[in-house]
């Protein structure tokens, strides 16, 4: 057992001079399951090919098991990789899809058969074997592909965005069945999405990527938390972080004072040096937002444009009085009564608040934020 | 004036109007004359009805069982030849190299010029005794053979005209090369298959229905071949690449035999119909659709 599983060291990769990943160290612990995250072209597909060895770095060093792969061909690092496109191949029945490298590896017949079997038992896929790829469900697909990545018995497993050609309740119920052979397995996984959702339901660790550099590394709820940046507090959560513009106005050892167009708050933040510029940014989620308790002190004030009733739980857009801002977002309860037009005063969960400097880089961190954990 | 039903009519009339004066009605018409003994340079009206008597003749006739071993012979030899040298470089040419637009176009030019009676009449030049091959020869001491001039080697000449035209099946290999997914190759990879039994593991079979129209295309062209032998050895020597095409222009148009002709025509049309059918009954146990693969999501996203 090693303590790592996957290291990259500053690995760069550049497509006809486009510089696609530019720098990305990184640390996979033996049994992780890590999901890279971000937008279309942050190169998380690429750094995953990188792993996978279907690209080559331009610079930088691929450690797998504790052997330099740098440079080795894809069958020599010990990963199995289930693609977006599942990448069955048509021609063969699914028993001959998940047999595929054990008889390119020349294994005993009767081996074979059995670790097919074994597999196709783990997902449920016993009475499919002497079907082809076409005759077969996308979920149905989407296992076997899994299956011809657990039958090689591989260090590392590599996910492709494997669950976006699913339609949504699929998507939903695989996600799950993947959570489920990963705790069952225990292999050290690196999964690539651009599902937010997928992201903090599966992952260890979350590696946000943009641009082809790392935005932020941690568990999900650090990373919900505690975001390091603007970008990483709009990408994770749905909906998205509120964002509010605001002035610096002083901060003592675990408080920040800032003025924003309705008044002063008093922000709970520890370890804040004074920004180079006073214009910062306050971020609140929409559920650390709700409607000031009658009497009660009211953080910021507005009126309602739109409400969106999702049954459970209602979004309702307010549009802040004197701020030059979107509509905010606040999450109630799904019984909450709300009509448009309504005046309402909202109270912040103070604690929960985050703020951004003009560079969009976290002021100082939440109280309750333990550097040690990350 | 003009209702959709007439105009409708009128479009379709060019395709109709040339296809039963040029296909429909020789289709018929040689049948008819297969069954008699008209003579090309007499009125058509002073043909006799003879029945099946030139089908008959063919039994006896040993000039044409010569040219139906030959042309079988040089069917068997050069379809299965050219499809794998067609497919060769299609392989060779779906490799991602530094101009390759350049080298496909370079390997399809022969097609373009292969099937023209220039070509045959070059290639005629370059077999003769004393043509480019043995002129090549003789610089690096070697003693040329008569090519045209041996039974053997006139087989050979013409087998490899048509080798050389190996462009249209190699450019339609090419187009079902590209339509596998690369993933499937990139899967294989990681499995660690090599790229050899990558080869016959995935490329062969997923080609296929590619394969199989390649193959009917051949079989078809290759006993209808004329160029060659008329232009190259004349169908000798001792009639030793007299094809059947030949042998039917020979029959009709030098030795007026038009009935004759006719009936050889239809057991030439025969061979290939019976050919092809065989080709489509067998396609069962050995060609692979991949088409009706009813998704439409199988493309990746990058």
């Amino acid at each position: 057992m090693t303590s790592s599983s996957v290291r990259l060291s500053a690995v760069t990769k550049s497509f006809n001079g486009t510089d696609v990943i530019k720098g990305v160290s990184l640390d996979v612990k033996q049994g992780e399951l890590v999901v890279f995250v971000g937008p279309s072209g942050c190169g998380k597909s690429t750094l995953l090919r990188l792993i996978a060895g279907l690209e080559t770095p331009t610079s930088g060093e691929i450690v797998i098991a504790d052997k330099d792969v740098t440079y080795a061909h894809p069958s020599k690092r010990g990963v199995a990789m289930v693609f977006q496109s599942y990448a069955l191949y048509p021609h063969m029945t699914v028993e001959d899809n998940i047999a595929f490298a054990l008889k390119i590896q020349g294994r005993p017949k009767a081996e074979i058969r059995a670790k097919v079997h074994e597999v196709a038992e783990i997902l449920q896929l016993d009475h499919l074997l002497q079907r082809r790829p076409k005759a077969l469900s996308g979920g149905q697909r989407q296992r076997v592909a899994i299956g011809r990545a657990i039958v090689r018995e591989p260090d590392v497993f590599l996910f492709d965005e494997p669950l976006s050609n699913l339609d949504a309740s699929l998507r939903g119920q695989m996600r799950v069945e993947i959570a489920r052979l990963h705790r069952k397995l225990g292999a050290t996984s690196v999964y690539v999405t651009h599902d937010q959702i997928e992201a903090m339901t599966l992952a260890d660790k979350i590696v946000v990527l943009r641009a082809g550099l790392v935005e932020q590394v941690g568990s999900p709820m650090t990373l919900y938390r505690h975001p390091a940046n603007l970008f990483v507090a709009g990408f994770i959560g749905s909906p998205r972080m509120n964002i509010l513009p605001a002035t610096f106005a002083g901060s003592t050892a675990d408080s920040v004072r800032i003025q924003t167009a309705q008044g002063s708050l008093i922000i709970p933040r520890k370890d804040v040096s004074k920004p180079a510029s006073d214009k910062i940014q306050l971020g609140l989620r929409p559920e650390s937002l709700s409607f000031a308790a009658p009497g009660a002190e009211a953080h910021l004030t507005g009126y309602v444009t739109l409400i969106e009733r999702l049954g459970g739980e209602t979004f309702a857009y307010v549009a802040l009085k004197e701020f030059e801002c979107e509509p905010i977002i606040i999450k109630l309860d799904g019984e909450t009564p709300v009509h448009n037009h309504q005046e309402v005063a909202l109270t912040i969960e103070l604690k929960r608040a985050h703020l951004f400097d003009a560079d969009g880089l976290a002021l100082g961190h939440a109280p309750d934020f333990d550097p040690a954990q990350v | 004036m003009f209702n959709d039903k007439k105009i409708g009519s009128l479009y379709v009339a060019p395709f109709v109007i040339g296809f039963l004066l040029f296909t429909a009605f020789p289709f018929v018409a040689s049948f008819v004359l297969s069954l008699t003994d008209a003579q090309l340079q007499d009125q058509l009206g002073s043909a006799n009805f003879t029945g099946l008597q030139n089908y008959t003749e063919m039994g006896r006739d040993a000039t044409f069982q010569k040219s139906l071993g030959v042309t079988f012979f040089y069917v068997f030899i050069t379809v299965p030849l050219k499809l794998a040298f067609a497919l060769f470089i299609a392989v060779v040419l779906n490799f991602k190299l530094r101009a390759i637009g350049f080298f496909r176009t370079a390997y399809y030019l022969p097609s373009i010029l292969g099937g023209s009676v220039a070509i045959a009449i070059v290639w005629r030049f370059v077999f003769a005794g004393d043509g480019l091959i043995n002129q090549a020869l003789e610089i690096i001491g070697i003693t040329g053979v008569n090519w045209l001039g041996e039974p053997n080697t006139a087989m050979f000449s013409i087998i490899l005209l048509r080798l050389w035209q190996f462009g249209s099946a190699m450019v339609v290999f090419l187009a079902g090369l590209k339509a596998i997914p690369e993933d499937l190759y990139e899967a294989a990879d990681l499995d660690g298959a090599s790229r050899v039994r990558q080869f016959w593991m995935i490329t062969l079979p997923l080609l296929t229905p590619v394969l199989f129209f390649n193959f009917i295309m051949q079989i078809v062209q290759a006993f209808q071949e004329f160029n060659g032998p008329y232009i190259i050895t004349g169908g000798g020597p001792l009639k030793s690449s007299y094809l059947l095409p030949l042998m039917i222009y020979e029959e009709g148009f030098k030795y007026f035999n038009l009935g004759y002709s006719s009936a050889l025509s239809w057991v030439l049309f025969v061979i290939i119909a019976v050919f092809t059918a065989i080709a489509f009954w067998s396609q069962k146990h050995w060609v692979f659709y991949a088409q009706d693969r009813e998704d439409k999501n199988g493309g990746a996203q990058k």
